[in-house]
């Protein structure tokens, strides 16, 4: 599923992100990337995405060697990826629907199944009444619920989620964890970095640990691991 | 691409507009009035060209012909200058002609400088009046016309006149006018190109952050251009399509009102039918070209995200 082998990523002003990672993560799992801010918790996620590529090494995701990705490919790799920020990233102007709907005009699927489809993960998300709603006037948890439905919305295989509870109260966040939970039940691979111990040492997840650019722990129930 | 994606980013050009209301309003606004200024530039241009032209159409050759020339030699010297290919009209004034002409061309006030000539008492020689299809190749018509004279044994032309010297400092003049003309419009056009695409490269520079999140979800270049291209059309041709029904609208006023003051002067404002297309199709024209090429060269830089 996602597969890095010896993967190194060094950026423009030096600094050494990752230096030598090997992982493996298999199809339905659910990871949890802890460690400390600037680890390179955010690179690894990048590089799954196709935001960053490899200095060195190799990565693959979905068969699709993404280091070696031709920039007109990029896009058609994207939509089979799911991805949730800390910060939402919604279109301002555009309502929840039509930033839901969005990521299906992208694939060009005819208007009928767009609708059909978009409203039944807005079901899923528990926001039907909010469908018209801009992204301006919903809460933060229903923002990034909105989000989450944008990266469901096509199916793809994983998703990544970037400390998706960063900005949420708790009751909130587990509102949204559950969603995620029921997600990856539903078979979809998830990758989420966070600083939220609460939620890692309940979940009893995989636990990947990264300290500056390297896995430092890696297990199977793991938990934090740190002081919050 | 599918004929439903093409509709999508059609609807979505339209609704953009809307959603960046006040951007749309700010790039709207900085076409009409870049614009406008050219606008009003382009008509005093064609104006001062008119007026040049009509100036230049005025010269004329005056052609003097000896006391004693016999009709038959003057009716075969008309044949032979209306045969020159530079000479559009000439016309016979017979001596008696040109004393009414002059009369009436000094005015009631002077007439009694010209008291006691008549048919019997005539200082003046017979003449031609001759025009040119083009008033820049008068002098050259001139030369034609002396060289006529000169082929028989006695000239039978007194003088040859066009107003040597005096022609050709018109022509310089109404050239440079033109010239200056010409370099001012340009220039307005190089700078409302300039002004009106920076607007709208500000426009979308807000808009980066969006590009980005669509990249994210798996847009191609394409599927992110096509809103943008029919957005930025749809701002040029409704900023032109504003500018051109104020500036022709205003200039047909203007024209209406200035018609009986100006006629007095003996001055012609070209009028709505002779220049309306011609301006209106080239405001349209820049207006719709600036807004397409603002937003695609805006959005290319930053779908590099």
């Amino acid at each position: 599923m996602i597969e890095m082998q010896d993967v190194w990523k060094t950026y423009a002003d030096g600094t050494h992100a990752l230096r030598g990672v090997s992982v493996l993560i298999e199809r339905n799992e659910f990871v949890y990337l802890v460690g400390p801010s600037g680890a390179g918790k955010s690179t690894f996620m990048k590089l799954i995405y196709r935001e960053e590529v490899p200095t060195k090494g190799q990565i693959s995701v979905n068969g699709f060697n993404i280091g070696k990705l031709k920039p007109r490919k990029i896009p058609y790799v994207r939509r089979n990826i799911g991805v949730i920020f800390q910060d939402y990233r919604l279109l301002p102007k555009m309502t929840a629907y039509e930033n839901i709907a969005f990521a299906m005009e992208v694939i060009e699927a005819p208007r009928r199944i767009i609708k059909k489809r978009t409203m039944e993960v807005l079901e899923l998300v528990g926001l039907r009444g909010k469908h018209a709603s801009l992204p301006a006037q919903l809460s933060g948890g229903e923002q990034q619920r909105i989000a989450i439905a944008r990266a469901i919305v096509n199916n793809p295989s994983v998703i990544v989620a970037d400390e998706p509870t960063g900005n949420l109260d708790p009751e909130t966040s587990w509102g949204i964890m559950n969603l995620l939970e029921e997600i990856n039940f539903r078979g979809t691979t998830i990758v989420m970095a966070t600083h939220n111990k609460e939620i890692v040492n309940t979940m009893r997840k995989r636990v990947i640990a990264i300290e500056s650019g390297l896995i430092v722990r890696d297990e199977v129930r793991g938990d934090y691991g740190y002081e919050s | 691409m599918k004929v439903n994606t093409f509709l999508r980013h059609l609807r979505e050009g339209f609704k953009n507009i809307a959603r960046n209301g006040w951007m749309t309003f700010a790039s709207i606004s900085s076409i009409v009035i870049s614009l406008f200024i050219l606008g009003v530039f382009l008509l005093l241009a064609l104006n001062v060209n008119n007026l040049a032209s009509q100036i230049e159409s005025q010269v004329q050759i005056r052609v003097f012909l000896q006391l004693d020339t016999q009709q038959a030699t003057i009716d075969s010297l008309k044949t032979q200058i209306a045969n020159i290919p530079e000479v559009s009209k000439v016309e016979y004034v017979s001596k008696e002609q040109g004393l009414e002409q002059l009369r009436e061309s000094m005015g009631a006030e002077s007439a009694d400088l010209l008291e006691g000539y008549d048919a019997e008492n005539n200082p003046l020689p017979d003449s031609f009046t001759i025009e040119v299809f083009d008033p820049q190749t008068i002098s050259f018509a001139a030369k034609k016309i002396e060289a006529l004279g000169q082929t028989s044994q006695v000239n039978p032309f007194m003088s040859v006149k066009y107003g040597k010297g005096t022609v050709e400092t018109l022509f310089k003049v109404t050239n440079a006018v033109r010239n200056i003309g010409l370099v001012i419009v340009g220039g307005l056009a190089i700078t409302a190109m300039f002004l009106i695409s920076t607007t709208i490269k500000m426009t979308i520079l807000a808009r980066r952050r969006e590009i980005g999140i669509m990249k994210l979800v798996g847009a191609t270049n394409h599927f992110i251009r096509w809103p943008f291209f029919i957005e930025g059309a749809l701002i040029g041709i409704s900023g032109s399509l504003i500018t051109t029904v104020l500036l022709l609208y205003g200039y047909h006023k203007l024209v209406s009102a200035s018609q009986f003051d100006l006629g007095l002067m003996m001055i012609k404002l070209v009028t709505l039918k002779e220049v309306g297309l011609l301006v209106a199709l080239l405001l349209m024209g820049l207006g719709t070209v600036i807004g397409i090429w603002g937003s695609t060269i805006s959005v290319r830089k930053y779908l590099k995200v």
